[in-house]
């Protein structure tokens, strides 16, 4: 085991660890928090493995933008701020099973196909230079990149178009004459199917009802 | 640099995205969920791309083009959260359920 390999299982340990208390906390605030030290432990590894404009990019777009972006939703959907114990649904029992049968297979599959895989991290110092990638999107990758722009034109106008409440079609208004519901009794197949008035008997001790309360 | 180490940590992330996405309930938090899985994919994209010696560097390109797609998703979806939870006042997945069979279960306006 190289320094290398010491340093990357250590943050490995970090960020697989704040990963699952990101899933397994009971205060929402907490899980975005957590998700901050997932994704900077990340770019640590992403310094280790010597990409270093990744790992700043990680930074800025992750933990300065996605997270402050997923607090704002927090905030604005009134989220529970303190302990809440419903945060988890029912089936959660079924998704353990699931997630740890998926991480069985993918780990053993992994170990089984690359135990004897190494590589010199030493010669590859250099490759994730802001130079180096920058040189590669703006010559290889800039078709991607250009398509890359345009979709983000649609997702920020898509993201205004539906957070604006005064565009987009109109609220539907309130039906003036709602259908009928289902009466209790004589609801057999040939029941008198008609619209109830204002003027029924119900609906007047209704009325009444409501007056006193 | 052993391979299995970055590799295994990427597929424990994912894992842990995977029981988060299908156990959480808020959608917010499902979202952060969603956001692990790509981060672990990220990273394996990173360590790939360094163990090839990719001359062109594909695998950290596309570990910037997941990372702004991520950013992406994640304005719409919290508009789409948003939007859900100033028509209905709840984010709860579990009770939004008016496009299911059941109809009756449905959280109505």
């Amino acid at each position: 085991m190289t320094t290398a390999d010491i340093v990357i299982v250590l943050l490995g340990v970090v960020t697989v660890g704040s990963g699952v208390m990101v899933v397994g906390t009971r205060q929402i605030v907490h899980a975005a928090l957590w998700l901050v030290v997932s994704f900077g432990s990340l770019a640590a590894s992403y310094v280790v493995l010597a990409a270093e404009f990744v790992a700043w990019v990680q930074v800025l777009i992750y933990v300065g933008a996605v997270v402050v972006l997923l607090l704002f939703g927090v905030m604005l959907t009134r989220a529970p701020i303190g302990r809440s114990d419903d945060l988890d649904s029912g089936n959660r029992i079924v998704a353990l099973v699931v997630a740890v049968a998926a991480a069985a297979v993918l780990v053993t599959t992994l170990v089984r196909g690359f135990r004897d895989a190494y590589f010199p991290l030493k010669a590859r110092v250099g490759t994730g230079s802001s130079a180096t990638i920058g040189a590669s999107l703006f010559r290889t990758w800039v078709l991607p990149f250009e398509a890359l722009s345009v979709l983000l034109l649609a997702a920020l106008i898509g993201a205004i178009v539906l957070s604006r409440s005064d565009i987009g079609p109109k609220a539907i208004e309130e039906d003036p004459e709602p259908p009928a519901r289902p009466r209790r009794r004589g609801d057999g197949p040939l029941a008198r199917r008609r619209t109830r008035g204002p003027d029924d008997e119900d609906t007047i001790v209704l009325a009444r009802i409501d007056e006193e309360v | 640099m052993h391979l299995v180490y970055p590799v295994v940590i990427a597929a424990l992330l994912f894992s842990a995205g995977v029981y988060g996405v299908l156990a959480r309930r808020n959608a917010i938090l499902v979202l952060m969920s969603v956001e692990l899985m790509l981060n672990a994919v990220n990273l394996n994209l990173v360590v790939f791309d360094m163990r090839w010696a990719d001359r062109l560097h594909g695998g950290q390109v596309l570990t910037l083009f997941v990372i702004v797609l991520a950013a992406a998703e994640v304005g719409l979806g919290l508009a789409l959260v948003l939007l859900i939870y100033r028509n209905r006042q709840t984010v709860d997945v579990d009770r939004l359920r008016t496009l299911g069979e059941h109809e009756e279960e449905g959280v109505r306006q």
